[in-house]
């Protein structure tokens, strides 16, 4: 029995790939090698009663295109857009994000007058920028050394978007892509939690502190989603992060497509030079006549491909190719409420994301300690209590909290972690919350601990990245996973990828899957049906 | 008393080249310097390794006093236990030491590659950046040139640079390399004069730049003059000297005069006020454009950018004064000595000085003028440049005692029994530079060169052709295109817009 | 200056909020820069028909104001704004606008000479970053105070008999000039200003006096008509006058989006405050430049055809091409015409051929009319009343 396209891994990628080569009438299989569909965007029972998303935990970047496409709403899909934040500061004071404008601008001018302002300069000017970056995404990125008339036509189409701004603006434009985030912020903003908390977003999943340059950009990576169009803001899968993965799996057996999960991949079969199929770690072979890796590229290459199927340049790329984890996670179940007790009663900003460094400095001084070979001593948290808004995830009363780490590398000192590590890691991380929220400890039910060494073994994420692969420019756009392949193929024929390792890169965002699909369905000749192209920016 | 056409601010290596070029095309030129004496920063250097080849053949330095004692300097990056590094040639063609062979191999690939992708960039240095705009009036042919070069390396040299361009220097190394000393010696070197650490982004592009630069034909090349680096400053004075440009030491502009929106002239500190149609600044354009010029003159956000603008100096400069030569474990000391070592150390010794604090072991390059030419008195004199050091300390004097501590370990840890030969000690630290030589925050490139200040957003967005914000007034220091060092370029280029402006 | 619990209030109140809550029989509210404002308080057509007849207030307190004061306050001022501020006397009033390095204007607003060395700037956005940011290099001190002062317009014919008999004596006080009195144990400032295009003032006092002087007006109003408006019948009023509103009619630059709104001076028919001889100002070389090379946009008061309001209309030349849009407009109850303030490309300006294209929303259904545009001289209402010192007994 043979498959159009076997998929090998069942994360949002894989299945977005999965669903569009479907809908287009291939047989399509994806394999998955946990018992469970989901990969890093996935809801899991850990303690009775409680929906943890072990994983990713919010939704923003998710491509609104591929959800009308494959019809996620209509196999469950919902995002519900959370409310505000809050960052704790160490003088026991807080800093909050409100949806309304209004309360937000007074809210900041409790901090800084001219921040508050501010604040809506540096919004249109991260907008301007998410607008000219948003079509991008969707987009195969051309080849810098080719004369295909595709590159060329892509590469003209590219400087179009470009010139097609102001000689200012474009300047304003290639210092933002280049600069660090906390040069970029100090050119708005002189209070340093606002600076903080307007940083959070650049340093997320990235291997780099707020003092980086190239870090402005990762803000836009993480600015350019949307929740119902808003640009920017942020949301809860409904029934945790499994909410988006499930319905795409859902979308995917009514299209006839289906997943075989507990099914871990051995070996991609390479006959002649091209993909054939692959040997199941049970020593199952199945034949398809492509092969799709939703895998990160080293893994996928440098794990289930045999070396001497690669070409030097591609494989020497794909060794150096920088998949550094920086993150880690909590995962815990609450039994009622922690009090933050600078937060007013009554405040909303609890039902966002919550933060405990209160500047840039903090921030950078916990990515020296990751450059050190250290988990930070004084970490970043990213805390989010989802089921403060979803009624579906924990018993009522009780809550699911999902915290966010950095920075923790994939090795301490170059060694393995051990669990004396982990323990120490998670102590520091729950000791930073229990100081805002005193009584927070006594309120934990279980705690699932998670550093990059979970990470790689559950998920499959080389050294724990979450982007599967850094967003550094050597490994964005043209550049991503390796230049001259940024078009999802491989060296090898019939053999692809679909992963975050891809253009335009982590996050569930499903770009690159459904890229990788039109590659697909491109090289067959066939039309993509039912693909909608990025929605228009007006 | 003589009138001018042309007043040039600054005395530096580019003051100097821009006065020569325009008096040789027959400007009448009044150079003014703050200091007792021509040169500025090549005062503050010790090294030349960008002097532009335009500059040197146009104003004769050889003629005018320029001699080079050495113009292709080995370098020795010391190891602790006498394991040195030795890098003869341009860039280290040859290495002797504890290096292993698939680091050599590796080393010769990359060494080529780096010097091929500076190569190709080089001709941009030699031009006005261009313009991001429709009808701009770029010169296309130039620009293309350089496009076709680069895609004449080849379709994958080509992706590679495409690559590594906006990359970090760490990974580019350790993706090659593995040797601590090699690859400490090559990042202190890539991050030299800068404002970040090996491990960011954007740290490979300014260590092409350097690159790019040559000495005697020779590119990544270093140069020493004889008589130090005074002396290229003493010919490039002496060679515009020739070309009829007048030169006013002592004298400190204190204001730009802005008559009726256009340069009328300079005042001095001590009040005088001398009329010209045009003024060069060789001198930071921060400076140039908040404190000469004055926000009054210029429009709000133009001056908002210039405060904004980063000058983050993260050098110090030391020099000792010895009773005796000193002993670097057996190195010879007419090399350039390297204390680095490791690209991890590099990074290190820019940790602290993120939040404005002295590293415990801050990494030094290391030069002997006597021991190449005798000293007086049979003294001897060692200067050193030391990174990272803070711009802006908590407490300025008790961060620059922690630095000459931290230097002095340093050396006596590499060369046992130097403190003991100290007649002597100075310690420039960016903010005394900054006191002493006019640089904002005490940036060698008078406003770093970072990616974001670069080509046509250097010194400022809207500013990068050398052409100032008010008819009449030019901007030719090393913070424009393409920055600093002992080069000339910009001040070249800057004279070069000027005649094309007319 | 706020309370922690402010996120349950997310709209601040004014400082005359007791009695316009209690004459809000509508409660028809708005956000006007974050303060509960009245849009209508009663009936549309009464609370615009006094402007003209009578006299009306209309709460002023969301206007954001700011103190500049220094030595350096008259150089500062002229650097910032395009119009001349040495040429405005201690007591003086004047209309100006500002723009970025670009020409691109950031706010338009008023003017007050409140002393030699002091100034207050009244203005629809907030701009105190730009405003600090400018005063780098100026010996000069900016300070919002659109919170210390409690603002209050009291416009329409029978406004100084209003105010005479509150006991302000107001007869010499001309057209764009200010004077100050005792109010309670405070002062009021009283301003020939407006934004009706008729007789009318602008009172400023602190906090504490509002509601005095609130109560101090409507007792001497009594049989003069008074009576409070809100935002919509003032809207009318000064699209009669030809004022443009920062928002409305043009983007400000700092926070718009779309590089192709941006519009300068110029381009908004505000070309006239421009002082090209006094010297450098933010933004003069680029607007010195569109000046050469004319602009592109062309700001124009409209009359149409037929008495459907045409607000948000596309404007359009021989029916075909888009030429432009309209910003605002209105039927005007004073002059029985349909009036309307368009931006409209340059090359139109002559005004020939140009439609505009209407929908009226008519029982669930739009009527798309096509209908006749004019170029008109601005401003569409301006009677002598306004200017007449002393000012006419009505």
């Amino acid at each position: 029995m043979s498959y159009d396209a076997l998929i090998i891994g069942a994360g949002h990628n894989g299945l977005v790939t999965a669903c569009y080569l479907a809908r287009a009438g291939l047989k399509v299989l994806v394999v998955e090698k946990n018992d469970w569909v989901g990969g890093a965007a996935v809801s899991r029972e850990l303690y009775p009663g409680f929906t943890y998303s072990n994983c990713s935990y919010v939704s923003s970047l998710f491509r609104p295109e591929i959800m009308r496409d494959l019809e996620l709403p209509k196999h469950g899909l919902q995002i519900l857009p959370y409310e505000g934040g809050a960052l704790f500061t160490s003088d026991g004071g807080y800093l909050g994000m409100f949806r309304d404008h209004e309360a937000n601008r007074r809210e900041f001018a409790r901090h800084s007058r001219r921040d508050a302002e501010a604040y809506d300069r540096y919004s249109r000017d991260i907008l301007r920028n998410c607008r000219l970056i948003r079509p991008m995404l969707m987009r195969r990125p051309p080849d810098l050394a080719s004369f295909a008339p595709r590159d060329l036509s892509e590469l003209a189409w590219l400087g179009k978007q470009i010139t097609g701004q102001s000689e200012a603006q474009i300047y304003d434009m290639m210092r933002f892509w280049t600069m660090s985030i906390a040069d970029f912020l100090d050119e708005y903003f002189e209070n340093p939690a606002v600076k903080a908390y307007q940083a959070v977003g650049s340093i997320i999943g990235t291997a780099l502190g707020p003092m980086s340059p190239g870090t402005a950009y990762v803000l836009l990576h993480h600015a350019m989603g949307d929740v119902d169009g808003n640009v920017g803001s942020w949301g809860y899968s409904r029934g945790g992060m499994g909410g988006i993965t499930s319905a795409l799996h859902a979308s995917l057996r009514a299209s006839g497509g289906e997943v075989q999960a507990g099914s871990g991949v051995r070996q991609i079969l390479i006959q002649n030079g091209r993909a054939v199929g692959v040997v199941l770690d049970n020593g199952k072979e199945i034949k398809a006549k492509r092969v799709i890796s939703n895998m990160d590229v080293r893994r996928t290459f440098l794990k289930h491909v045999e070396e001497k199927e690669l070409p030097g340049d591609f494989l020497k790329r794909v060794q150096t190719f920088k998949t550094r984890g920086s993150s880690g996670k909590l995962n815990i179940a609450l039994d009622g409420v922690p009090n933050f007790t600078a937060l007013p009663k009554g405040a909303p900003n609890i039902r966002g994301d919550l933060h405990f460094t209160d500047t840039i400095e903090k921030m950078e001084a916990a990515y020296d300690d990751w450059k050190a070979g250290h988990f930070s001593q004084n970490p970043f948290q990213d805390v989010m209590i989802p089921t403060l808004i979803d009624p579906t995830m924990t018993p009522p009363g009780k809550h699911f909290m999902s915290c966010f780490v950095q920075y923790a590398p994939p090795k301490i000192e170059g060694r393995d972690w051990t669990d004396a590590d982990r323990d120490a890691f998670r102590d520091a991380c729950l000791n930073q919350i229990e100081q805002y929220a005193p009584g927070f400890k006594s309120l934990i039910l279980h705690a699932e601990v998670r550093t990059p060494r979970e990470l790689e073994a559950e998920v499959g994420l080389t050294d724990g990245n979450i982007f599967q692969g850094e967003l550094t420019f050597d490994q964005m756009f043209f550049n991503r996973p390796v230049p001259g392949y940024a078009n999802y193929r491989s060296p090898i024929r019939d053999l692809w990828i679909c992963g975050s390792s891809t253009h335009p890169g982590g996050g569930v965002m499903g770009a690159p899957g459904r890229n990788a699909a039109a590659e697909v369905l491109r090289d067959m000749k066939m039309p993509a049906k039912n693909m909608s192209d990025a929605y228009a920016i007006v | 008393m003589q009138s001018f056409d042309t007043i040039v601010i600054g005395a530096g290596p580019n003051g100097l080249a821009a006065a020569q070029r325009l008096a040789s095309k027959g400007a009448k030129v009044l150079v003014l310097e703050a200091s007792g004496a021509p040169g500025g920063g090549a005062g503050l250097a010790h090294l030349s390794y960008n002097l532009d080849p335009r500059v040197a053949k146009s104003m004769a330095l050889a003629q005018h006093g320029l001699v080079w004692q050495q113009t292709n300097l080995a370098t020795t990056a010391l190891g602790t236990d006498g394991k040195h590094l030795r890098m003869q040639g341009a860039l280290g063609a040859t290495l002797s030491g504890d290096v292993p062979e698939k680091d050599r191999a590796a080393w010769a690939a990359l060494r080529t590659r780096l010097l091929r992708f500076a190569a190709v960039l080089a001709p941009l240095n030699q031009m006005s950046p261009p313009r991001i705009a429709k009808d701009a009036g770029n010169p296309m042919l130039r620009l293309g040139m350089i496009a076709l070069k680069a895609r004449m390396m080849g379709a994958r040299e080509f992706r590679e640079l495409g690559r590594i361009i906006l990359t970090n220097v760490h990974d580019l190394l350790d993706d090659e390399l593995s040797a601590p000393l090699l690859k400490g010696a090559l990042a202190f070197d890539a991050t030299l004069g800068g404002w970040l650490g090996p491990r960011s982004p954007n740290s490979v592009l300014p260590w092409l730049v350097r690159l790019s630069g040559q000495t005697a034909g020779v590119q990544g090349a270093l140069g020493l003059p004889k008589g130090g680096m005074p002396a290229l400053g003493a010919a490039m004075a002496k060679s515009a000297e020739a070309a009829g440009v007048t030169l006013h030491c002592n004298a400190r502009a204190a204001r730009i005069i802005v008559e009726d929106e256009r340069v009328a002239g300079v005042t001095l500190a001590d009040g005088e006020e001398i009329r010209a149609r045009r003024v060069v600044s060789a001198i930071a354009p921060k400076t140039t454009l908040l404190n000469l010029v004055g926000p009054r003159h210029l429009d709000a956000g133009l001056t908002t950018r210039a405060r904004h603008q980063k000058s983050r100096g993260g050098a110090a400069k030391l020099s000792l004064i010895l009773r005796a030569l000193p002993d670097f474990r057996g190195a010879d000391l007419t090399d350039r000595l390297l204390i680095a070592g490791s690209e991890h150390d590099v990074e290190r010794a820019f940790n602290p000085v993120k939040y404005g604090r002295v590293p415990e072991k801050p990494g030094m390059e290391i030069m002997i003028p006597t021991a190449h030419e005798p000293g007086t008195g049979g003294m001897h004199r060692l200067t050193a440049v030391a990174q990272f050091a803070p711009h802006a300390p908590a407490d300025r004097d008790t961060a620059r005692a922690a630095m000459l501590a931290a230097c002095m370990a340093q050396l006596e840890a590499h060369a046992p029994g130097i403190s003991a030969m100290v007649q002597s000690a100075e310690i420039l630290m960016p903010y005394d530079i900054e006191d002493q030589y006019g640089l904002p925050g005490g940036q060698w490139h008078a406003g770093e060169l970072s990616v974001e200040q670069m080509l046509f957003l250097r010194p400022l967005p809207g500013l990068a052709q050398y052409q100032g914000p008010i008819p009449g007034l030019w901007l030719a220091s090393a913070g424009c295109h393409p920055g600093g060092g002992v080069s000339g370029t910009p001040g070249w280029n800057a004279a070069l817009a000027m005649e094309a402006a007319q | 200056m706020t309370t922690l619990r402010h996120f349950e209030t997310p709209l601040l109140k004014t400082s005359f909020h007791p009695r316009t809550e209690a004459a809000n029989k509508l409660w028809s509210w708005g956000n006007w820069g974050g303060y509960t404002t009245a849009l209508t308080f009663e009936d549309l057509s009464m609370e615009h028909s006094a402007i003209r007849n009578t006299a009306t207030v209309y709460d002023l307190c969301p206007m954001i104001k700011y103190r500049v004061e220094g030595p350096d306050a008259t150089a500062y001022l002229n650097r910032l704004t395009i119009r001349n501020a040495a040429k405005l006397s201690v007591g003086g009033v004047h209309y100006t606008a500002w723009v970025n390095d670009a020409g691109h204007l950031l706010d338009d607003g008023t003017l007050f000479r409140l002393a030699q060395d002091r100034y207050r700037i009244c203005c629809q956005e907030r701009h105190l970053n730009w405003l600090l940011d400018s005063g780098h290099g100026f010996d000069v001190t900016i300070t919002e105070e659109t919170e210390e002062i409690a603002a209050l317009s009291l416009q329409g014919p029978t406004s100084a008999e209003i105010l005479r008999l509150g006991g302000f004596g107001i007869d010499g006080l001309k057209p764009y000039r200010m004077a100050e009195f005792a109010l309670g144990d405070g002062w009021l400032m009283i301003s020939r200003t407006g934004f009706t295009g008729d007789l009318g003032y602008e009172l400023w006092t602190t906090p504490d006096q509002a509601l005095a002087l609130w109560d101090r007006l409507f007792a001497a109003g009594a049989l003069h008509g008074l009576r409070p408006i809100g935002s919509d019948a003032l809207n009318i009023a000064r699209l009669e006058a030809g004022f443009v509103i920062t928002g409305l009619d043009f983007t400000p630059a700092d926070t718009c989006l779309r590089e192709d709104r941006l519009r300068s001076p110029l381009e908004l028919g505000l070309g006239w405050l421009i002082d090209w001889d006094k010297g450098h100002f933010t933004g003069k070389a680029a607007l010195h430049k569109q000046r050469a090379t004319g602009t592109k946009w062309s700001f124009v008061g409209l009359e149409i055809d037929g008495n459907i309001s045409a607000e948000g209309a596309i404007l359009y030349h021989d029916r075909k091409h888009e030429i432009g849009v309209i910003t605002g407009a209105c039927w005007s109850p004073i002059l029985k015409k349909n009036i309307a303030l368009a931006q409209i490309l340059t090359k139109h300006l002559a005004g020939v051929n140009i439609w505009t294209e209407i929908y009226a929303l008519r029982e669930l259904h739009y009527e798309k009319l096509m209908m006749v545009a004019r170029v008109v001289d601005r401003p569409f209402f301006n009677p002598d009343r306004r200017r007449a010192t002393p000012p006419g007994r009505f």
